[in-house]
């Protein structure tokens, strides 16, 4: 045998010590989080930084949660809702088109949308923060529906494309011949087949956009009219030496993630792994 | 095929059928383009077009300057710095990230049962918003209150303790190190699906004829990972180069400009100093750079691709 029994034994120590190290590196800073935000404030100033909060202590959680946190809770729910089903409906239409359709421009038009995935979406900001206040939307949570899906068709278009290709024509054909038109072909049988490659759109941008930030932050000013991540930021400035109540913060927003990861952890990492497509 | 249902409908209904299936493909693709074309194509133009104001962004005072705003960034070393600060990212987060993920894949391709619950839990700084781990962090590195640097003190290296956001010095290398925390778990995943992708037949043969795992690994794996790797490298260039929602938050850019990149200072160019025109040039520049970084880089990969 070639493997010397030395760097089996290696192998065999190095796998669990490496494993047990990423899993240290990768879950103290949120244990340490978790573990903060049971402290008081003075409690934070006091004692070590590393030592255990005194008890389970829910004041931040209840000082978080009797102020404006539920509004952009609220707001985060609907625009990202919103924003989800428009950017499945859509790109499932295009890709319908992209996949099975003959036209001329077919395949540069869908050239084009994919390139759409290496914009720096910073180039669009100012024009869009400037349409927006044009259209009397800025300071609107609806104002970061239009930019949020724009933003995420590239990819979903892509996904889908590339998903209902996959599709097989005899289905379709059959279908036509039953005098099917375009319209009745794609609602009921392209979009019930295409159900993994849709929840994938969903989860993955459906993520993406419960975490976005640059776009709400640019268009919304309010405390009414901001989403989750901007509550974060909010609560910063508002509590500024308040540790223990910030982290709090960042453990209520992260809470509804994780809580759906803890239900669908494989689906969740199959959606995220969707943006790993070379544009 | 594509012609019989307009031969089937027959008759007067023909031609209906016809140009409806000539404004199908129109009907289909009208959202999405419309949604591009207003929320995409046209802030890309107006972007170039208001790089060539002096405008406050308020009021009617615009200015048309023509190219002094472009000629301003071509010698303006703010902006030339935070470009050098994305190349630093680009090439840190390449190096640090892509040889981390591949240990940690391999380690998760040889750790049996346990490695569907590491998996799980490695992956959840990607669940993060990236303003929830500025925050964190921002407050990880703190000077005086930052479990880091209490961390340094226990451990007898309070020597090493530093003022981690605060100090020119370390500022880009603490928001890199937050970058690389929170990715290498997605490329881990990227290349333990490309290890599951190498025929186990193969491997059983080359063990059989007395190849070491470690021979497999490097001489057989490592080269069925090339396109995978590649694709890991395009990604995490393209993401560096348009960083901004981690970096904005820890450190504003700051302490002066050591953490800049094109888009934190695009942002306080328009939103602090209310320099829309110059700084739609920097959102403009941004966008030249990264096209010709990514075609580059794309180019370069298929290229390299159709010769394997």
């Amino acid at each position: 045998m070639a493997t010397s029994p030395v760097t089996r034994a290696a192998g065999r120590v190095a796998v669990p010590v490496l494993g047990l190290f990423w899993l240290a590196v990768t879950t103290v800073p949120f244990l340490f989080m978790v573990m903060t935000t049971f402290k008081t404030q003075q409690e934070s100033y006091a004692s070590s930084v590393w030592a255990l909060p005194e008890g389970l202590n829910f004041v931040n959680y209840a000082d978080v949660l009797s102020g404006p946190f539920l509004a952009y809770l609220k707001n985060s729910v609907m625009v990202v809702v919103i924003s989800v089903l428009l950017i499945v409906l859509i790109s499932a239409m295009a890709a319908y088109a992209f996949a099975r359709m003959r036209f001329r421009f077919n395949e540069a038009l869908f050239g084009l949308i994919v390139a759409g995935m290496i914009v720096p979406i910073h180039i669009t900001l100012v024009p869009i923060y400037l349409m927006t206040r044009d259209m009397g939307l800025y300071d609107s949570p609806f104002a970061l529906v239009g930019p949020y899906v724009a933003t995420s068709l590239p990819i979903s278009v892509f996904i889908l494309t590339e998903f209902m290709r996959q599709i097989p024509k005899e289905l379709e054909e059959a279908a036509r011949l039953d005098g099917c038109g375009p319209f009745a072909i794609f609602f009921k049988i392209f979009l019930p087949l295409s159900g993994p490659g849709l929840s994938t759109v969903a989860i993955y941008n459906a993520i993406m956009l419960w975490n976005e930030f640059i776009f709400a932050y640019v268009l919304t000013s309010s405390t009414s009219t901001r989403t989750l991540p901007l509550a974060i930021w909010d609560y910063q400035g508002q509590y500024s030496s308040n540790i223990p109540a910030i982290l709090a913060v960042v453990t209520l927003t992260s809470l509804p993630l994780v809580v759906a990861y803890a239900f669908g952890q494989e689906k969740i990492v199959k959606g995220m792994m969707a943006g790993s497509v070379k544009g | 095929m594509t012609d019989i249902s307009t031969r089937s409908a027959g008759g007067g209904a023909a031609g209906a059928a016809l140009s409806l299936k000539k404004l199908a493909p129109a009907v289909f693709l009208a959202p999405a383009v419309l949604l591009l074309a207003v929320y995409l194509i046209y802030p890309l133009i107006d972007s170039f077009r208001l790089s060539l104001l002096d405008w406050n962004g308020l009021g009617a005072n615009a200015r048309f300057v023509g190219l002094d705003n472009w000629k301003k960034l071509a010698t303006d070393a703010l902006f030339w710095e935070a470009a050098w600060n994305n190349i630093l990212l680009a090439v840190f987060s390449v190096l640090i990230q892509m040889p981390i993920a591949l240990i940690l894949a391999v380690v998760l391709d040889n750790a049996g049962k346990g490695s569907r619950i590491l998996k799980i839990l490695y992956f959840l700084p990607l669940l993060m918003s990236s303003v929830a781990l500025g925050v964190l962090f921002k407050y990880f590195y703190d000077v005086n209150f930052g479990p880091l640097n209490a961390l340094l003190d226990y451990v007898g290296l309070g020597s090493l303790a530093q003022d981690w956001l605060g100090d020119t010095r370390f500022a880009l290398g603490a928001v890199i190190a937050v970058v690389c925390w929170q990715f290498i778990p997605f490329y881990m995943v990227l290349f333990m699906a490309g290890l599951a992708s190498f025929p186990a037949e193969i491997s059983e043969a080359a063990k059989l004829d007395g190849a070491s795992e470690t021979t497999i690994f490097w001489k057989m794996k490592l080269p069925h990972l090339k396109g995978t790797l590649r694709t890991a490298i395009v990604l995490s260039v393209i993401g560096a180069l348009r960083y901004f929602d981690l970096i904005y938050v820890m450190t504003g850019g700051g302490p002066e400009g050591a953490s800049e990149l094109m888009a934190t200072y695009m942002y306080r160019n328009v939103f602090s100093s209310f320099q829309l025109g110059y700084g739609s040039t920097v959102a403009s520049a941004m966008f030249i750079i990264v096209i010709l970084i990514a075609s580059v880089l794309l180019r370069f990969s298929k290229r390299y691709e159709t010769e394997v």
